[in-house]
């Protein structure tokens, strides 16, 4: 799960990281309402889980109060990477002399966290990897944990003032604890910034913590975003199946993420477009199928509906009579193509005969069978 | 033979009382797998099909001589449960499991490698979390796999996918291409056993004669596996990376199979491999032409290139497999020559066991 910037700088600043005041808002009226209580320039931030705010026009300054309603105003109005902007976190501006970037993201290949640090801040740290790669300094934190002397190291040679390392030292250490306590797999700040009266401030904040460890943080699904939640993501959710919207026609229903993958690849291979991604999972009970058709059926875009159903685990029985029953409650408007091959196949091929489906065992003449399918609904 | 699992398994399974262990203790042991015990705290002196049940996993390696141990607790406690069975001893742990915290998945890695290094052995090994398992077709099955739609054959193969994997070792079988072990290491960001691990085991593995690796996107397994097998593999091996049309940023299913930060796309990884001189199917179907290619090649090749070489005066076949490295990209692999084994018959009658 990604955190809003407002979320996470509300985590840091319960660990005592140096963020300047803010507030997020939902309307322009309740932006100039928080820039006049804090009587200072403000800075208005659009709250969308995409990167680039800045260059998509999402970010701007407003010294009075006035100003910031309209900057709101035009900010909440924006759609950024397909995301309305709903929210604008209104935060207190500081004049900025430097800016470094600063973050600690779980390395998977060394099975360590990395701290990565760089003078070149405020960019997207993918851009100065590109570009400089020499400009960023990597240190792996090791199974005994952050020393403060090691953090001090690493910024020693950046910055020539010791109170600009003591404050930045202290942050580094601060953030391994939130990314320890909280299931981080990426804490990031950027910029991290100087400002001309020598404060080391965290001016934006960026947090990716491991949605397999929700079971141990209650408070997390406060954070979920519903209103960023399209209503195919929350009925996954839901019904415990992993979904993701693309942009072409077909729809897949598969069980296993990396046979889906596979054919959504394989949709595209034969010339078709995948309109999903979407995995039903190992034990498929009848509800979850019913489920995922409800999810596929609500994208407009869908010409036609592949299921491919490999059974190991997963009984190919089980899948039939979800199909049955989804089509005896709400029968579709698009055409359907069904693979079943593998455990109780025989028993599934004759469920769905009797209903008049047909069944194919092969995956590659399930894929070329769906695409005719669609391409003949658009005819 | 195979890799890492066969007659000689004497397996436990953690938590053997839930519904998930139960059901799978049932399907191995029809399979043939050696059950030997069952752990679940609080329900020790129990039985489960037949396989009496401990509290521990150290009271279970005492009273059965198990070597290898399946989890599948549920994830909250999955790691603790890997902790127990390598401070019990146990050689193998394979972790079904999905949904472990990747911080705990982390501390069980490091903790097994640390036992592994004060052993100065290759174990305890941890396979997992989130994967189906090992079967070696016709000895034993560790996990969730289906036994009925493998064969015994000389094919290795290794996988971070499960319905995948089922995908292709069928249309493997159905090719007449029969498998020393299948192998599923897992779709999670941090596990126990990569790619290298796996393609090392097969190289070593006398029954495999050629490997299948079945990736997919996200970190950077593929890309060191490439590397590996361009160094140390002699065998040859096909691959296949799922997840061409993934979208940046999102997350597959898997909770390793992401895209972020441009990096760890199927493109770069299909490159990777293909840089190497490694096959890369387009889709799964392409695999089994792609492996019988490839082993025809090397049978073929074991008769006729010590004939090349005398007919060269070279000193002999070594001599004559080191010139044919580095291999050439996109050709297909070199022929070698190999004159420690005998001439292998035509390809739809391959099964090595009986030739040894």
């Amino acid at each position: 799960m990604n955190l809003h910037e407002y979320q996470a700088k509300e985590l840091f600043a319960r660990y005592g990281l140096p963020v300047l005041p803010g507030q997020m808002v939902t309307t322009p009226e309740e932006a100039r309402d928080v820039a006049a209580s804090f009587g200072s320039t403000v800075v208005i931030k659009a709250q969308v889980l995409v990167g680039g705010r800045g260059k998509a026009g999402g970010v701007k300054l407003a010294h009075t109060p006035e100003e910031a309603f309209e900057k709101a105003r035009d900010i909440l109005a924006l759609t950024i990477k397909g995301l309305a902007v709903r929210k604008v976190l209104v935060a207190q501006a500081a004049d900025i002399s430097r800016e470094l970037y600063l973050s600690i993201i779980l390395d998977r290949a060394a099975k360590r966290p990395l701290i990565m640090l760089s003078a070149e801040g405020g960019v997207e740290i993918e851009e100065v990897a590109k570009q400089s790669p020499e400009k960023i300094v990597r240190r792996h934190i090791g199974l005994e944990g952050l020393r403060t002397y090691q953090a001090r190291a690493l910024f020693q040679p950046l910055l020539e003032d010791p109170k600009w390392v003591s404050q930045a030292t202290e942050i580094l250490m601060k953030l391994w604890t939130v990314f320890r306590e909280n299931d981080c797999t990426l804490a990031e700040i950027n910029p991290l910034a100087i400002t001309p009266q020598g404060r080391v401030l965290a001016l934006d904040a960026k947090v990716i913590l491991d949605d397999n460890a929700e079971f141990r943080h209650r408070e997390w699904d406060t954070w979920r975003d519903r209103d960023e939640e399209t209503r195919g993501a929350r009925l996954a959710r839901e019904f415990g199946l992993s979904y993701v919207k693309l942009d072409g026609d077909i729809g897949c229903v598969v069980n296993g993420a990396g046979l889906a993958m596979a054919t959504m690849d394989l949709v595209k291979h034969y010339g078709g477009e995948p309109a999903n991604f979407l995995d039903i999972g190992g034990s498929s009970n009848p509800e979850k199928v019913t489920a995922a058709l409800k999810i596929i059926t609500g994208d407009s875009h869908v010409r036609a509906i592949l299921f491919n159903i490999f059974g190991g685990i997963t009984r190919c029985d089980d899948v039939a009579r979800g199909i049955v029953q989804s089509l005896e409650a709400s029968p579709l408007e698009v055409p359907l193509v069904i693979r079943l091959t593998g455990t109780n196949e025989d028993l599934a091929r004759k469920i769905l005969s009797e209903k008049g489906l047909a069944v194919t065992t092969s995956m590659d003449e399930g894929v070329r069978t769906v695409i005719a399918r669609a391409q003949e609904v658009a005819a | 033979m195979s890799i890492l699992i066969d007659k000689s398994s004497r397996v436990i399974v953690q938590g053997i009382t839930g519904r998930d262990g139960s059901f799978h203790t049932q399907q191995m042991l029809s399979y043939g797998t050696k059950i030997v015990a069952g752990v679940t705290p609080g329900r020790g002196g129990e039985s489960v099909h037949g396989v009496p049940v401990f509290d521990s996993v150290a009271g279970a390696v005492t009273a059965t001589r198990a070597n290898t141990s399946v989890i599948y607790v549920p994830a909250p406690f999955a790691a603790d449960a890997i902790h127990e069975a390598a401070d019990a001893g146990i050689a193998l742990i394979v972790c079904i499991t999905e949904g472990v915290p990747v911080r705990d998945a982390l501390a069980a890695y490091h903790h097994v490698a640390a036992l592994r290094e004060r052993n100065g052995t290759a174990r305890p090994r941890l396979v997992g979390p989130n994967c189906p398992g090992l079967i070696s077709p016709g000895l034993s099955k560790v996990g969730i796999l289906p036994g009925h739609i493998c064969k015994p054959g000389p094919v290795g193969l290794v996988s971070r996918s499960g319905t995948l994997t089922y995908e292709v070792v069928h249309q493997l079988t159905r090719a007449g291409l029969g498998q020393s072990t299948c192998f599923g290491i897992g779709g999670d960001p941090v596990i126990g056993t990569s790619f290298v691990d796996a393609l090392a085991a097969f190289e070593a593995d006398p029954q495999t004669e050629a490997i299948v690796l079945i990736g997919e996107i996200g970190g950077s397994d593929e890309e060191e596996a490439a590397q590996f097998i361009k160094r140390r593999v002699k065998k040859p091996v096909v691959a296949f990376i799922a997840g061409q049309t993934a979208p940046p940023g999102k997350r597959m299913g898997h909770a390793g199979a992401i895209v972020s930060g441009g990096t760890g796309t199927a493109a770069e990884k299909m490159a990777s491999f293909q840089a190497v001189g490694v096959p890369v199917a387009r889709i799964p179907s392409e695999i089994p032409a792609l492996v019988a290619e490839q082993l025809a090649r090397r049978r073929g090749h074991r008769t006729s290139a010590p004939r090349r070489a005398a007919a060269r005066k070279a000193p002999g076949p070594t001599k004559g497999r080191a010139k044919a490295r580095p291999r050439k990209a996109a050709k297909g692999r070199p022929h070698r020559a190999d004159k420690t084994r005998p001439a292998a018959g035509r390809l739809k009658r391959a099964t090595p066991r009986s030739r040894r």
